[in-house]
């Protein structure tokens, strides 16, 4: 059941988002192409979670235009999202890869074997048949990966997936989602870890309050930030 | 005393105009829980999950009725079935099918409020995560409904506890006909009042003790799934 068409390039034009007389994004206009995992990094309250939610297609811009491959609607077929706190449905960690390949449209026959090859993926075939609830924070997180990575997509967004992980379990997810970007697939992942940033990303996004401030190669912003605030941020001020 | 090891006696021995009266009672009860199921469940996830003008009204209403007397929905079902009434041709008024109905009346709006309540705290919950997954309506609510089955039973249960203990609404449309309609709490208003107690406090006895078995269920039913899935 994939869609026809491409959700690349991802193209943002102008976009703000409000809230009330909140401003979450202020005019920004982005355009995020196939290749190495982009990476979004920012103080906290700079909007990263917003521009995932709204590339995703969970928000609607108050202004400007959002387009997925030329298109300002498209259903989030080819698109999957790990969350920060990712809900996991009160079943086996197995059932939830199912409901997720059945969201998908991947016929039962065929859901066994893929539901061995993604738990496979993560490292949590041994925890198929765990109460998925049950799970480590962890456990919870890769097996979240696992079920947008059942939906095929095309664009992979993750919203800090690390943040409340150890090293280990921060390696492990880093592993997954970097085979996953060999494998094709666009990775756009917000952090506000820099050595996160080094290690993933070829190029960065950086947020400041809603706008996008700098938008470079990862070498580039980490060597030659252009802003002060980009500077401030590498050499870890606070931002605010 | 001797009023209780009479009662004691009668449920020993399998008495078998206890016992006729205790099924009856069960099959009147349980009916009317599974057809408040089929019409709560569907009615409170729908209550849950949609947004329109006057939503509120109605859930307040609903939260209302879940304490409507029995007697008052046994009057209303009573007039309904009625020779006069707009289904008195049906003829199935001081009959067990008039109390299924009246019971299930009496429970819809409790199962129908509790679900609701459940389905819409699961769904601040669940809402992004099956947004991203593209679910469809349909998907979400047996999504939710699936997902809160363990919460959900606790409601049925409510729902049964309710009708198996009522008496007022079974009294008025079941008529207390002897071997055709009489149910454990009919019964043990009847017997009470014609001084027969052994027979009314062992009825008391058995209704008692599916009372505390029903809410024994619902409690282990609810530690297990905490165990279980959480």
């Amino acid at each position: 059941m994939r869609a026809p068409s491409s959700d690349l390039p991802l193209v943002l034009d102008e976009v703000s988002l409000r809230v009330g007389a909140t401003t979450l994004l202020d005019r920004v206009s982005l355009r995020i192409t196939p290749g190495a995992p982009t990476l979004i990094v920012g103080p906290n309250g700079s909007g990263k979670t917003s521009l995932l939610r709204l590339c995703m297609g969970l928000v609607g811009p108050s202004e400007g235009h959002v387009f997925w491959g030329g298109r300002e609607v498209s259903a989030p077929a080819r698109r999957a999202f790990v969350f920060q706190r990712p809900v996991m449905l009160r079943r086996s960690a197995a059932a939830n890869v199912d409901y997720a390949l059945g969201q998908a449209g991947v016929p039962r026959a065929e859901r066994p074997a893929r539901i061995a090859e993604l738990l496979g993926r993560v490292g949590l075939a041994d925890l198929a048949e765990r109460p998925a609830r049950r799970l480590s924070g962890g456990e919870q997180q890769r097996l979240a990966v696992a079920r947008a990575l059942a939906r095929n997509p095309e664009i992979l967004f993750l919203d800090e997936p690390t943040a409340s992980l150890d090293p280990a379990a921060t390696r492990a997810l880093e592993d997954i989602v970097l085979t996953a970007a060999q494998s094709g697939i666009k990775i756009v992942m917000s952090t506000h870890d820099l050595g996160q940033v080094r290690r993933l990303a070829g190029d960065v996004i950086f947020m400041v309050r809603g706008a996008v401030r700098e938008r470079s190669l990862v070498i580039d912003f980490l060597d030659d930030p252009v802003t002060p605030e980009a500077a401030a941020f590498i050499r870890g001020d606070l931002v605010l | 005393m001797t009023d209780h090891g009479s009662a004691w006696e009668l449920i020993a021995n399998g008495d078998a105009t206890l016992f006729a009266i205790v099924r009856l009672s069960l099959i009147v009860s349980l009916a009317a829980v599974a057809f408040s199921a089929l019409i709560g469940l569907p009615l409170g996830a729908w209550l849950a999950l949609t947004r329109f003008p006057g939503r509120e009204a109605v859930v307040v209403a609903l939260n209302a009725m879940m304490g409507l007397p029995p007697v008052v929905v046994g009057l209303a079902v009573y007039l309904l079935l009625s020779r006069s009434g707009p289904l008195g041709e049906l003829g199935i008024l001081f009959t067990p099918s008039a109390m299924v109905i009246a019971q299930t009346v009496l429970i819809i709006p409790i199962i129908a409020a509790l679900t609701r309540q459940t389905i819409a705290d699961l769904w601040v919950e669940y809402r992004d995560e099956l947004a991203a997954m593209a679910v469809g309506p349909v998907g979400r609510v047996t999504t939710l409904l699936w997902d809160a089955r363990y919460s959900l039973l606790t409601a049925l249960l409510a729902g049964f506890g309710r009708a198996a203990a009522e008496v007022g609404a079974v009294m008025i449309v079941g008529g207390n006909i002897d071997g055709f309609t009489r149910t454990m709490t009919t019964a043990v208003a009847l017997e009470t009042s014609k001084g027969n107690l052994p027979l009314a406090l062992g009825l008391g006895l058995v209704l008692l003790a599916i009372v505390v078995a029903i809410n024994a269920a619902a409690w282990a039913m609810r530690a297990w799934s905490e165990r279980q899935a959480g």
